[in-house]
C-alpha cells in the first residue's frame, strides 16, 4: 500500500475518531437537559395545580370587597353627604379624596373642606359619626365651627324629663385626723370586726 | 499520486480542524444550556413551594365575607340610627 492511502486511513479515522469524541460528550450534556426538563416540568406541573383555584377564590374576595366599598361609600355619602364625605375621607387620609369615590365620580371635583387643619381623626370619626358637633359644616375656608344650640338639643332629646346630672345626697368623703367624729383605733380593731361602720351618707354632716 | 497526497493535506488541514470547530461548538451551546436549566427547574421548584400557601386564600375567603357582612350590619344599624344628611 502506498504511504499516500496509508495517511489517507489515518486522516479518515482521527476524524472519525474526533466526530465520535464530541458527539459523545454533546450526547451526555443533552441528556442532562433532558434530565433537568423533566424535573422543570414536574415543577410545573405543580405550579400549575396549586395556582388552579386561585382565580375563583380571588374573584369572590374582590367581588365581596367591593360590595363592602358600595356599602360604606354609600352609607358614608347618605350620612354626611357628599361634600362633607370628602372631607372627612382626605382629613383621614391626605390627598385620598383626590381620587373620588368610586360610585360618585363628581366627587372628584368636590373641593374637599378642610376638616383635618383643627380637629384630630378620632374627633374627625366622632364627629362624623354622631352628628352632635358639625364641625367645618358652615364654611370650609374659615375656622372650625361648632353649632352648640343642635348640638345640645340633639342629645337632650333622649332626656326629655331634663337630665339628672346627679343622685340628690351623694355619700361624703369621710373627715380624717385626730378630731375626727369617728376614731380608729388600731389596737382594739385590728383583725376584729369594724365597731363602727363608715358613713354611708352625709345628711347627718350636711 | 500527487493527488492522493494533495488529498491528504485537504484531510487534515482542513476538513479536520473544521469538523472539530463545529462539533465544538454544538458541544459548547449544549453544555452551556444544562446549568439554565438546572436554574429553571430550581425556580420551578421555588415557585411551586411558594403556592403551598395558596389554601390560606379559602381561610382570606370566608374571612373577608364575615367583615362585610360584620361591616353590613353595622351599617344597617347606622343607617337607621342617624339622620341623613340634608338633601341625600
Amino acid at each position: 500500500m502506498p504511504a499516500a492511502g496509508v495517511v489517507m486511513i489515518i486522516a479518515v479515522v482521527l476524524i472519525v475518531a474526533t466526530i465520535v469524541v464530541y458527539l459523545l460528550a454533546t450526547i451526555v450534556a443533552l441528556r442532562k437537559i433532558t434530565a433537568g426538563l423533566d424535573d422543570a416540568i414536574g415543577a410545573v406541573g405543580e405550579i400549575i395545580a396549586k395556582s388552579e383555584p386561585v382565580a375563583p377564590v380571588v374573584a369572590d374576595i374582590n367581588a365581596n370587597l367591593d360590595a363592602g366599598v358600595d356599602l360604606l361609600e354609600g352609607l358614608l355619602v347618605k350620612k354626611a353627604g357628599l361634600i362633607e364625605a370628602v372631607g372627612l375621607i382626605d382629613g383621614l387620609y391626605p390627598s385620598a379624596a383626590a381620587a373620588g369615590l368610586r360610585n360618585f365620580p363628581e366627587s372628584k371635583t368636590v373641593k374637599a373642606p378642610r376638616i383635618a387643619e383643627v380637629y384630630t381623626r378620632g374627633t374627625l370619626t366622632l364627629a362624623r359619626l354622631g352628628r352632635e358637633a358639625p364641625i367645618a359644616a358652615a364654611s370650609p375656608n374659615g375656622p372650625a365651627l361648632r353649632n352648640a344650640a343642635y348640638g345640645s338639643s340633639a342629645a337632650r332629646t333622649l332626656y326629655p324629663d331634663g337630665r339628672e346630672l346627679h343622685a340628690a345626697a351623694l355619700p361624703r368623703s369621710p373627715v380624717i385626723g385626730t378630731d375626727s367624729p369617728v376614731q380608729y383605733d388600731p389596737s382594739e380593731e385590728v383583725g376584729g370586726p369594724r365597731r363602727q361602720m363608715p358613713a354611708t351618707s352625709s345628711p347627718e354632716r350636711s | 499520486m500527487t493527488l492522493e497526497w494533495i488529498g491528504d493535506v485537504i484531510l487534515l488541514v482542513v476538513l479536520l480542524p473544521v469538523v472539530v470547530y463545529l462539533l465544538r461548538g454544538v458541544l459548547g451551546a449544549a453544555t452551556s444550556i444544562v446549568p439554565s436549566v438546572g436554574r429553571i427547574a430550581a425556580a420551578a421548584h421555588a415557585g411551586s413551594a411558594d403556592l403551598d400557601a395558596v389554601p390560606l386564600l379559602l381561610t382570606t375567603q370566608d374571612e373577608v365575607v364575615k367583615t362585610i357582612q360584620s361591616a353590613a350590619n353595622y351599617g344597617g344599624s347606622l343607617d337607621v340610627i342617624l339622620d341623613d344628611a340634608e338633601g341625600a
